[in-house]
């Protein structure tokens, strides 16, 4: 199916169609690392395996980024 | 109070545009901002607000300058190695700007000092490295009210939302800290110097927007860039109606510090 991932269109073929396949197919290994934009809206982890994602929907990983300082606390 | 001669005269190409004008030079030098971090993000934030003009800057910062910091914190140099950093950029601010009132706070922040140290500011710069932090300052500036800048870099990535009163904070994004270990840390993971200072720049152009009140600030979108193929995106984002902190009925009605991150790689 086509989706809009990143804000470009998108061939991907899912068999069940999740949110959390989707994660999978995009190699997005570890879903906590990333918040997933559905259509404008944030989606909840929990809510991963159980939302499905349809044609010409628009999808944005937004990736947990830390700072500039090298030590673990500034 | 006016601007003297030679106020004009350094402030000249601000005063020139049409947006800023005297009264906006005039804005920015009555305004107060608190950079909390003197590294990669706070270092060109701190050095372009001072140039700017911006009357009080606070910085916050419990550490020492380290050799591995110089290849992107700009506002620390060679001799600068093992000074605390608040002292060293207070230094580079008042030489670069005399008319800065720099406060340096060599201290973490935690939920029992944030709030008491955002109060007399009225922009925040996020310039942390770490999850718990980054909560911390989201939740205190949503409670207290003010406008802040969110800032993320990795590799050769950046992410900057800009949080005012009304707008999607930082939670509407990413509802919880990511679990320990999770997310690689800058110094695990390396980062592009001119990438920190890109973001911190921008970091620096929204305070700056922020206080002549001028244009369209960061909020309600995620600017996102990739430095290797230089794409820069912005992403709208919505406030959500059930954020914790800043939603309807929010769960977070007081501030709580995460648990710290596990240091395994301090240098
Ligand atoms: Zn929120």
């Amino acid at each position: 199916m086509n989706l809009i991932i990143s804000g470009k269109s998108e061939e991907v073929s899912l068999n069940e169609g999740t949110v959390l396949e989707l994660l999978k197919v995009k190699k997005v290994e570890m879903p906590e690392m990333v918040s997933v934009e559905l259509n404008g809206n944030i989606l909840r982890q929990h809510e991963y395996a159980a939302t499905t994602v349809k044609e010409g929907d628009q999808i944005e990983f937004l990736y947990f980024m830390g700072g500039g300082s090298l030590n673990c606390y500034e | 109070m006016s601007l003297t001669e030679s106020q004009i005269e350094r402030y000249s190409r601000h005063i020139i545009l049409k947006d800023v004008g005297g009264a906006g030079q005039q804005k920015i030098l009555d305004s107060k901002v608190l950079i909390i971090g003197a590294g990669g993000l706070g270092a060109p934030a701190a050095l372009y607000l001072a140039a700017a003009g911006v009357g009080t800057i606070g910085i916050v910062d419990a550490d020492n300058v380290d050799l591995s910091n110089l290849q992107r914190q700009i506002i620390h140099f060679t001799p600068d190695v093992n000074q605390p950093k608040v002292e060293s950029a207070r230094q580079k601010m008042a030489e670069l700007n005399p008319d800065v009132k720099v406060i340096t706070y060599q201290t973490r922040v935690y939920s029992e000092n944030i709030s008491e140290m955002i109060k007399d500011y009225d922009f925040i710069i996020d310039g942390t490295d770490n999850f718990p932090t980054k909560f911390l300052i989201n939740d205190a500036c949503v409670l207290a009210g003010k406008p802040f800048s969110h800032g993320g870099i990795l590799r050769f990535n950046g992410q900057t939302l800009t949080y005012s009163p009304g707008h999607a904070c930082y939670r509407c994004i990413f509802p919880e800290p990511p679990p320990k270990g999770a997310v690689p840390t800058c110094s695990q993971a390396g980062i592009l110097g001119a990438v920190a200072g890109m973001l911190g720049t921008i970091q620096a152009a929204e305070a700056l927007r922020c206080i002549i009140g001028k244009g369209k600030l960061l909020t309600d979108r995620l600017l996102t860039f990739n430095a290797l193929d230089m794409d820069f995106r912005t992403i709208n984002i919505r406030k959500n109606p059930n954020c914790a902190i800043c939603g309807a009925n929010p769960s977070i009605t007081e501030l709580v510090d995460y648990e710290p991150p596990a240091c395994d790689l301090k240098r």
